[in-house]
């Protein structure tokens, strides 16, 4: 009676497998999600990239919707990523922070100097401790944080155009309400 | 001449032994790193232990187990420390919870469902051996 269908199943079986395996070729194994996303931001404070006499403190930044993007000089993807960075500067929809990461302060200065700053302050951190506490294992990496300090969404990699139109600026405007 | 030479020798031996120095100062705190970080994964090479890695990342997080350690914190302490930031991907043994069950049990169910169509089928040819020996 069923005899049609049994020989359909190793089929869709096949099917499945093959709908996993397409899927699969989408997934960057380098993204890793992070558990902070939901929970508070790791609260820091931290010498400001040339100007050492100021501290950056997180806790100032209560209150309003922020992007802390973490870079450095030494970056590659960073400097894929400036352009992306510049033009959000530039529509005011959002404040960029800077987290200066593992680097030396005159050779970030120079590539700002260079290319533009998008940032409002960056924060150094020399060591990578700050870096460690957010959970950054490779730059840049940004993370959108609420008005509560509550880490919304991090991107792993840098923000490429699709990534701002199809995911950033949407939570930020469901944030800023 | 020749105690020159074994004074010399003396001497740079010293300074070798000052400059390669692969451990920290306290060997049974470096067994313990090394011990706890062969379960850990290093997430910039991901297929390389946090013990075995020669990531920057992994030179500071293995810096950082040693600074917890240090404070006195236990093996437990330290591995939530990192799942708290990098998350349950660290760990080479993955925890069992809602989002790792079908790793966990997945091969089971397969058992399960493997060995209840073998039996079906035994079953089914049993009973119609005569069927099998017309077909064949």
């Amino acid at each position: 009676m069923n005899r049609t269908f049994k020989f359909l199943i190793p089929l869709v079986l096949f099917f499945i497998a093959v709908g996993f395996l397409f899927k699969g070729l989408y997934l960057d194994p380098h993204e890793v999600p992070s558990p902070l996303v939901g929970k508070p931001a790791p609260m820091f404070q931290a010498p400001v990239l040339s100007d050492a006499s100021k501290t950056f403190n997180s806790a100032d930044m209560k209150g309003q919707v922020w992007l802390l993007n973490v870079w450095a000089s030494w970056c590659g993807a960073c400097r894929e990523e400036h352009p992306v960075l510049m033009a959000m500067a530039k529509s005011d929809q959002i404040a960029t922070y800077g987290l200066d990461y593992k680097d030396i302060d005159q050779e970030a200065q120079a590539v700002l100097d260079a290319n533009g700053n998008p940032y409002k302050t960056i924060a150094t951190d020399a060591n990578g401790k700050i870096g460690i506490d957010y959970g950054v294992y490779g730059v840049p990496e940004t993370y959108v944080i609420d008005k509560a300090g509550v880490i919304r969404y991090k991107q792993i990699g840098p923000i490429t155009e699709e990534v701002l139109i199809n995911k950033i600026v949407p939570l930020l405007k469901e944030l800023q309400r | 001449m020749k105690k020159l030479l074994i004074i010399f020798l003396l001497i740079s031996n010293f300074a070798f032994a000052g400059e390669a120095k692969p451990l920290g100062d306290d060997p049974a705190l470096e067994l313990r790193l090394k011990t706890l970080s062969q379960d850990l994964r290093c997430l910039v090479c991901q297929n390389t232990t946090l013990a075995d890695s020669s990531a920057p990342l992994a030179e500071d997080l293995r810096q950082e187990i040693r600074k917890l350690m240090r404070e006195g914190k236990s093996d437990q302490e330290v591995i939530d420390y990192l799942v708290a930031r990098y998350g349950d991907f660290v760990l080479y043994k993955p925890p069992v919870n809602e989002s790792t069950a079908l790793l966990w049990f997945g091969p089971f169910l397969l058992l399960i469902i493997g060995g209840f169509v073998l039996f079906r089928v035994l079953k089914k040819h049993a009973g119609n051996e005569d069927i099998q020996a017309e077909d064949v």
